[in-house]
């Protein structure tokens, strides 16, 4: 599995998405159900596949799909 | 009598190198949980203790949680060798009494960052960590945070704020399973109590309708109480500890 595919299996997860959804159209505030609430469902979610503790400035700077596989790459131990 | 059995459970106490934050450590071990034991300093007997207690159970992080920083450390430290978090006891607190005219700014300061602040950092944290499993957070506020005391008014000021952080906390993290509360401790025999001198002390125990100063076990009790499964559908709530204490 590679990185960005780890990263959308939480999203997938978190806002129930198609595997063939459109990922640039995932941007935080943007898509409906990406919310605060949803971003906080989306980090644990997050947190669990990558087996990892975001840092702070990371949960708040994660914008995008885009933004969200760039962080993740300095989680990903694989 | 139904004993409370936390093995398996992983908890975090902070402020447990003396007083009322080393008596729950005890107690939190005593009745099988693995503890993180948090100070700025953790002295040598201190240590001793609590591993008579159960040696494999004990870790300690020391550390300055005042600092955000270091209350974030605490929790990736404890995600790094565990995994999961049950139980956080937000106890470490400072009181520095001083009448309104004389509160310097870098008192209030130290109360707010250490008293307030930190469980905050803290509660952040250490949230996302217990969603996973659910848990329980017990914050230390006081009974000077319910009525207010003269000569406190920083620290009664940062232990209200741990009774409403206490409630939205509660509100918030109820439907990940998390179960947020607070002891309020009255006049209990520590350090802390002892820095306030004899007359404050002797005033304290006439208004004491059980008579007696409370000890550290006596909070610690009920700490244990709320972080365990026997208080599984108590959250929001602040529990006085305080001997029916009148202000």
């Amino acid at each position: 599995m590679t990185l960005e595919d780890k990263v959308f299996a939480a999203f997938q997860e978190t806002f129930d998405l198609a595997e063939d959804f459109d990922r640039t159209l995932l941007v935080y505030r943007d898509y409906p159900e990406w919310d605060s609430i949803g971003h906080m469902t989306l980090v644990a979610a997050l947190e669990t596949n990558f087996d990892a503790m975001l840092e702070a400035n990371d949960i708040l700077a994660m914008s995008s799909f885009t933004k969200a596989v760039e962080i993740m790459s300095r989680y990903d131990e694989n | 009598m139904t004993k409370i059995d936390l093995s398996g459970r992983v908890a975090v106490v902070t402020g447990a190198s003396r007083g009322i934050g080393f008596a729950i450590a005890r107690r939190l071990l005593a009745a099988g949980a693995t503890v993180i034991v948090n100070s700025r300093r953790i002295d040598a007997d201190v240590v001793a203790e609590l591993l008579a207690v159960a040696p494999d159970r004990v870790h300690l992080e020391p550390g300055d949680i005042a600092d955000p920083d270091g209350a974030r450390q605490l929790v990736r430290a404890v995600f790094s060798r565990h995994k999961r978090l049950d139980i956080l006891v937000n106890n470490a607190g400072i009181m520095r009494a001083a009448v309104i005219g004389m509160i310097s700014d870098d008192d209030l300061r130290a109360t707010l960052d250490l008293n307030l602040a930190s469980p905050i950092h803290l509660i952040q944290a250490a949230a996302r960590l217990m969603a996973r499993t659910g848990g329980s957070i017990v914050n230390v506020a006081s009974v000077v945070g319910l009525e207010g005391a003269s000569g406190q008014l920083a620290y009664a000021a940062s232990k209200a704020g741990v009774g409403g952080m206490t409630r939205a906390a509660a509100k918030e993290l109820a439907p990940k399973g998390v179960r947020v509360n607070a002891v309020a401790p009255g006049y209990i025999e520590t350090d802390m109590t002892e820095n306030l001198g004899e007359a404050v002390r002797a005033q304290s125990l006439e208004s004491i309708g059980l008579g007696r100063a409370g000890l550290p076990d006596d909070v610690a009790d009920a700490v244990l109480f709320l972080s365990s499964d026997m208080a599984r559908y108590i959250t929001g709530q602040v529990l006085r500890v305080d001997g029916g204490m009148v202000i």
